[in-house]
């Protein structure tokens, strides 16, 4: 027989208010294999836990049950009190009748059954609890951040200031990110690139840094400590130990496309560098529009080059690397403008994103930061800007705020009539949302120093009249509508996730919410973490964010990345899944339901009747199980069981409960 | 409405600006002013929307209102301003732009014999002259 002792807390007037803990305390007594119960105020303070380790050792208890608050709260304190009176922790149960009960019931009675309920359920259950020891796994101490933005420049460098080695993985042929395309950042209109460049520079020269650009990840198995990763190096074509970053490929290439870094207002070569401070600074054959790819002749960057680093044979390169944790920071991109017609995106020449707006101001753009108008190269006087084109829109756009659109316009309205004083900017706007340090006062320094007009309403349509753009919108404040004769229309498109983000995900085994954005552990408490362990997050791939967030973030994710490198090695929640390889049939559904990965089949020899036979079966990798339970459900035999959550425990509490 | 530069630019809000002394550019449009008008009830557009037309230039919607020659000139709507903008006192501008317009007076001089024999204050027609003075 076991021997079982209930504790039921009143949690001050939390519990007790609703439910009768005399008569909660005398039906507990009564339950089978109980031999103490106890109550306090606060079972959780230190008189609490006191008194429940003297009782295990007078009482000589086997198994607890704390009826208290849910889990989520002190299971952990609990399990705690009883491993420091020498109990397995793993014995402990907790019944919750606070947030299951008395916060949900009103009628003292009825809430005072229930408890009982709970109560008799959790004793149980108890009954069947068995000791579980936590197992220990190694810890790989090098982490892999995935995209070079801001954000995972960031995270790189603090992590690898903390000693520990990082691989920095980056799609395009340079770091940087959305930030080396910014001309100015508010509200300090400090220069994108002068406080940019300077930490690109640090991450390539960092000793603890490995930078792999024009490279992605292929594939991610393995768990929190020890990531296997397949990292892609595609073929760069020029040997980047020989190449001096000269420049006279990039001068003599025949074949010119849209450059892709200035949002395809100009041409780059098909042998280019995005932009003149790339790192590393060494050129990227374009293959899919280079000439001798395509037809096999030209090969003039291989005859140029004065260092014989042009390479038309190179190959990709798979790497294979472990690592222990990993942050992602992979960026956003901006909503395609197609089903916004009435704002005349594509058709006219002077109706341009931001983020064009953006590089065509910037001194190191296309124009060399002169403002024309593209239809004629002549300076703009009269430009309006539409905010929320595609944001807070849940008809043809996002339901979502972009969160940086006010601040960016404003900041646009200031350059604008910084460079040109004669202009005058118009905007826009649903609301002006300007939550953030300086942001307010930026904004109104915008309207009042700068005079940008605001008009609180959205553009119905934008179409081309003479030379000019006749702009009709509408002021709600004063109730009429608006119409302007404009040189320029700037949208403020919003940001949406990168579209292979769910793949991303999927590779990661790491959730999305329905725009594709990662989703967090917790919105509040476990902002850069993942659920799955040893994943982090940061920049604006979890949602629309600014710079100082998004670098906030990024140093936030690479201080949890440090805490688990710091580690030689983890404790494992032994609370995970198990075979039975005795029932196991090796059907593997439950490979099928896992959303972790962590089930994969194995073959046993057996003998039968003398001859070895051999036999499917499943095996469950208990770093990787996050003992979500999905396996349980779905194995037809019963052959699997989650350690303290097993089907005889969850049966046990059911016929407590019904019977 | 067509809203252009020169509209903005106007010189008679520059006027407005000098004599008020206030700077309409500086109102967020969050209707306290209106709220707390206590003649807001007989006004046929609120004192907030005064400023808004004001910021966009449309002068004709504020010059054939009521608005201003209800306004009480009490400054509550001064008092309660959080961008420290006096209502009241681009109210009063506005009346004294009016006045001062040449022939669009409602005192002439001529008439200031009359007004005196119907009992108006001396003080009452100094005031009213003060205002011709440009």
């Amino acid at each position: 027989m076991r021997r079982i002792g209930v504790f039921v807390c009143w949690c001050g007037t939390n519990i007790a208010g609703t439910v009768d803990i005399e008569a909660v305390v005398e039906a507990a007594k009564k339950m089978p294999g109980v031999v103490y119960t106890g109550e306090y105020k606060y079972m959780c303070s230190e008189i609490g836990q006191s008194m429940i380790r003297d009782t295990i050792k007078k009482e000589q208890l086997d198994r607890l049950v704390i009826a208290s608050c849910s889990p989520r709260m002190h299971e952990a304190t609990f399990r705690r009190t009883a491993a420091a009176a020498g109990l397995n922790p793993y014995l402990v149960e907790i019944a919750n009748i606070r947030e299951h009960c008395s916060w949900v019931h009103k009628e003292k009675e009825k809430a005072t059954t229930k408890a009982i309920a709970l109560i008799r359920a959790a004793v149980a259950k108890a009954a069947y609890n068995r000791e579980l020891v936590a197992g220990e796994i190694p810890v790989e101490q090098r982490a892999l951040v995935i995209g070079a933005g801001i954000a995972g420049i960031q995270a790189a460098l603090d992590i690898a200031d903390a000693g520990f080695e990082v691989d920095l993985v980056e799609r395009t042929p340079s770091i940087g990110g959305r930030m080396a395309q910014l001309d100015k950042t508010f509200p300090t209109l400090d220069c994108s690139a002068c406080i940019l460049t300077p930490k690109m520079v640090d991450v390539a020269s960092h000793p603890h840094i490995n930078l792999y650009t024009y490279s992605e990840v292929e594939k991610v198995e393995g768990y929190v400590g020890n990531f296997d990763v397949t990292i892609r190096k595609k073929a760069r074509s020029i040997d980047m130990s020989r190449c001096t970053g000269c420049g006279v490929c990039l001068e003599k290439c025949p074949i010119k496309v849209d450059s892709e870094f200035n949002e395809g207002l100009i041409k780059r070569k098909a042998i280019y560098i995005p932009f003149p401070q790339a790192v590393p600074n060494v050129p990227v054959i374009d293959r899919t529009s280079c000439r001798w790819f395509k037809k096999g002749k030209c090969a003039v960057c291989k005859k140029v080059c004065p260092a014989d680093a042009v390479d038309y044979e190179q190959a990709d390169e798979l790497l294979e690397k472990k690592y222990g944790g990993i942050v992602l920071t992979t960026g956003f991109d901006t909503l395609k403008l197609d089903e916004f017609g009435e704002f005349g995106y594509g058709k006219h020449p002077d109706i341009i994103t931001s983020l064009e707006f953006e590089r065509l101001i910037n001194a190191s753009g296309p124009t060399g930061g002169k403002l024309v108008r593209l239809s004629n190269q002549e300076i703009p006087q009269n430009i309006v800007f539409i905010h929320c084109v595609g944001s807070r829109d849940k008809a043809r756009g996002k339901p979502y705020c972009s969160k940086i659109c006010c601040m960016y316009t404003a900041k646009h309205a200031i350059l604008l009539k910084e460079k040109y004083p004669h202009s005058q900017t118009y905007i826009f706007y649903i609301d002006v949302r300007t939550g953030g340090k300086e942001f307010e006062e930026f904004h109104r320094r915008a309207v009042e120093e700068y005079g940008a007009v605001y008009f609180r309403g959205i553009v119905g349509k934008v179409f081309p009249e003479g030379d000019k753009l006749l702009v009709q919108g509408v002021d709600s404040l004063s109730s009429r509508t608006i119409e302007i004769e404009a040189d320029m229309v700037v949208l403020a498109a919003a940001m949406q996730a990168r579209d292979d983000a769910a793949e991303v995900a999927r590779m990661l085994g790491i959730g999305v919410d329905t725009h594709h954005f990662f989703v967090e552990a917790h919105p509040k408490l476990r902002p850069v973490e993942t659920h799955s362990a040893g994943i982090y997050l940061a920049g604006a791939c979890q949602g629309p964010k600014d710079i100082p967030e998004t670098v906030a973030q990024a140093g936030a994710a690479a201080a949890k990345a440090i805490v688990l490198l710091s580690k030689k090695t983890l404790i494992a929640d032994p609370c995970v899944s198990e075979v039975n390889e005795e029932i196991c049939t090796g059907c593997l559904a439950c490979i099928q339901v896992c959303p972790y990965k962590a089930i994969t089949e194995k073959t046993l020899d057996q003998k039968v009747h003398g001859r070895v036979v051999q036999r499917l079966l499943a095996q469950v990798n208990e770093a990787l199980c996050q003992g979500c339970g999905s396996c349980t459900a779905a194995c037809r035999p019963g052959a699997i069981n989650l350690k303290s959550f097993s089907n005889d425990q969850i049966l046990a509490e059911v016929d407590a409960v019904c019977l | 409405m067509k809203v252009s530069t020169e509209q903005l630019r106007s010189y008679i809000l520059k006027d407005i600006a000098v004599i008020s002394g206030e700077n309409v550019v500086e109102c967020y449009q969050c209707g306290k002013c209106t709220a707390a008008c206590p003649v807001s009830k007989a006004m046929d557009i609120l004192p907030h929307q005064v400023v808004r037309f004001l910021q966009l230039g449309m002068l004709d919607e504020v010059m054939e209102s009521n608005t201003i020659w209800i306004c009480a000139s009490c400054f509550t709507c001064a008092g309660r301003c959080p961008r420290d903008v006096d209502v009241a006192n681009i109210m009063e501008a506005l009346r004294v732009i009016l006045l001062r317009k040449r022939g669009v007076s409602r005192l002439k001089t001529e008439d200031v014999r009359l007004v005196f024999s119907e009992g108006m204050p001396e003080q009452g027609v100094v005031s009213a002259f003060r205002k011709f003075a440009r």
